[in-house]
């Protein structure tokens, strides 16, 4: 929508009388006075809110699980790095960790390949009912895919190799992918590309010469965000990784399966996982932020 | 040089003239492929399992038993109409909290102020934190000797909770570890809104001498709709799915008594604990059929707010 055209729609709904008594409008100095204290208190209620649990998961990695149990000792504790001694000592974790990389990299890198180009095609040509098709996978429940995966790719005894959760990691970050950089394709301006293909370049030579270097931005933006989603995935990995190709949070949920919950370690463990994300996103804060809510603004 | 001898050569000027040409396939195909090979597949697979009695394996023979399948899943009062129950209790329990809460945040956080990033940085956090991870600080947070949650009720003097171990409990406990999970989600996606917003509508409305709240409600919030849309539709689609909280923290079946066991979660045991492919097949066929009308039912009303 126009400014001029909301401009114009904004003042009718109000219905007040248009007759302001005074020309120059009052200030309220009351809420002037009242609004910063009022809004900083609650910006730190939300901090404090989304950021103590993290704390405290932290905090309980770095506690024997005596002190876990003992309530005085929540906060004053004497630290120690045990717990992250049990989670690198026990299984190969390192080896999780690998394999999540591994996992995460191969998967965005090869739905950039495929994604990137697609979505370009999509949006330039608007071809809407094929980007419904790859927009479908993001709707799908992905149970109703796993059984029919895990019978395909054990027949081509796949099943516990990189090679399926790669694939079934991409049919996450490929319409992701595809979403986002539609939306910023869409927002590219045509004439470049054109005064590319005036100077002699074929229409394929000035994607790859001149709109592809343009979307940088975009495409790290999808890149990061293709990979926190590999990353944070559970439930194909559930079912399709081998006890090598296990991947963090399927270790982690492995962790508790064992006799009782060794809390330390538990912690420890997720501390593992989540602080790297946590890193990257913290770093590309930018990136995630604009494919997040990538589309978010357009009708 | 390499490049001025292979421009020259009359096969790759053919070739290239026949990619220019077609580019528009070239670039989408690869894709299209690949999501209909791991799609259309398993989807035409699960829609002739879910009409057969396949158990067992998937190798072993299985009858062709028409609806019997969703007869018998429809009349279940036992598992099914349970789960579709929590299903839609969940996701609209979620939902209508995420949406007002992550409303009041973006308004918060819409004119600019020092510390922004820090703000911004700390509900970004739990957003990208790995859900099974954040499942089982949960738990510790919440576990009932030792958890932090029941600590702090003690101090105002409110009695323990169960919290997760409660038949009555765990569901909304799981709730509100989605919220603190997902508000920031909403926050981001109307903040993004809120921001492309000119400033004009809502200055213009100030001078007329309307107050906070109706500049709110008559200005701002139909100015942003198709945000707010946004936002709804995409998270009902992950909501209505929410798989890893669940399984991570009450494991098989949703708990002893099921007290968690959503459409996503029944269909997942109804596979791969107890390997009833048909009927397994059945409620994700009801269940995707599920997703698409509130996908539906949302897109639409996106295009009316968008004219």
């Amino acid at each position: 929508m126009s400014p001029t055209q909301a401009t114009l729609a904004a003042p009718t709904p109000i219905g007040l009388p248009a007759l302001p008594r005074a020309v120059v409008p009052r200030r309220r100095k009351r809420k002037l006075t009242a609004y910063p204290i009022f809004r900083f208190s609650m910006l730190a209620l939300i901090v404090v809110g989304f950021l103590a649990p993290l704390a405290w998961m932290l905090l309980a990695s770095l506690k024997t699980n005596v002190d876990i149990y003992d309530a005085s000792k929540s906060i004053l504790f004497t630290p120690t790095l045990d717990n992250y001694d049990t989670v690198f000592g026990r299984a190969d974790y390192l080896a999780y960790v690998f394999n999540s990389f591994w996992v995460g990299f191969w998967s965005t890198a090869l739905s950039l390949l495929l994604g990137v180009p697609a979505a370009y095609a999509m949006s330039r040509f608007a071809m809407k009912r094929s980007a419904m098709v790859v927009l479908l996978a993001r709707i799908i429940p992905g149970v109703s895919l796993l059984v029919p995966w895990y019978y395909v790719f054990s027949n081509l005894r796949l099943v516990g190799g990189y090679e399926v959760l790669i694939l079934s990691h991409m049919f996450v970050s490929l319409p992701l992918i595809v979403y986002i950089m539609m939306s910023f394709f869409d927002s590219l301006p045509l004439e470049l590309e054109e005064a590319g293909q005036v100077d002699g370049l074929t229409p394929i030579g000035a994607f790859l010469r001149v709109t592809l270097p343009l979307s940088t931005p975009g495409i790290a933006t999808a890149g990061i965000l293709a990979f926190i989603f590999s990353w944070n995935n559970f439930m194909f990995a559930l079912v399709l990784s081998g006890s090598a190709t296990k991947t963090l949070p399927v270790a982690i949920f492995d962790f508790v399966a064992y006799a009782s919950i060794d809390w330390g370690g538990l912690m420890a463990a997720s501390v593992v996982v989540t602080v790297p994300i946590m890193l990257i996103a913290l770093f590309t804060q930018k990136y995630v932020v604009s494919g997040l809510t990538a589309g978010a603004t357009k009708g | 040089m390499a490049f001025a001898t292979l421009k020259t050569n009359p096969a790759w000027t053919g070739w290239s003239r026949w990619a220019n040409r077609h580019r528009m396939w070239l670039f989408a195909a690869p894709s299209m492929i690949f999501v209909a090979l791991l799609i259309a597949f398993p989807l035409g697979w699960t829609l002739y399992l879910s009409l057969t009695d396949s158990a067992g394996s998937v190798r072993n023979p299985s009858d062709f038993i028409g609806f019997e399948n969703y007869l018998a899943v429809l009349t279940d009062t036992r598992r099914f109409w349970p789960a579709v129950g929590r299903t839609l209790f969940f996701t609209v329990g979620v939902l209508t909290v995420e949406m007002v809460l992550g409303m009041a945040i973006a308004l918060l956080l819409w004119r600019p102020f020092k510390g922004e990033r820090w703000v911004r940085v700390a509900i970004l956090m739990p957003l990208v934190a790995t859900p099974v991870a954040i499942g089982m600080m949960w738990r510790l947070i919440f576990e009932p000797n030792i958890g932090f949650a029941n600590q702090l009720l003690g101090w105002f003097g409110i009695p323990a909770q169960p919290w997760l171990s409660g038949a009555g409990t765990a569901l909304p406990t799981l709730m509100f570890v989605d919220i603190w999970q997902w508000t920031p989600m909403i926050v981001l996606i109307l903040l993004a809104g809120l921001t492309a917003l000119s400033d004009e509508p809502d200055e213009a409305a100030r001078v007329d001498g309307a107050n906070a709240w109706q500049r709110f409600r008559h200005v701002t919030l139909p100015l942003m709709m198709s945000s707010v849309i946004t936002a709804v539709l995409l998270r009902s689609i992950d909501a209505l799915k929410t798989f890893d909280i669940l399984y991570a923290t009450k494991g098989k079946g949703g708990g002893s008594f099921h007290e968690v066991e959503t459409l996503n979660i029944y269909a997942y045991g109804l596979s791969f604990d107890y390997n009833k492919y048909g009927a397994s097949s059945t409620v994700l066929v009801l269940f995707f059929l599920m997703i698409i009308g509130v996908v539906w039912i949302l897109t639409l009303r996106k295009k009316r707010s968008a004219l």
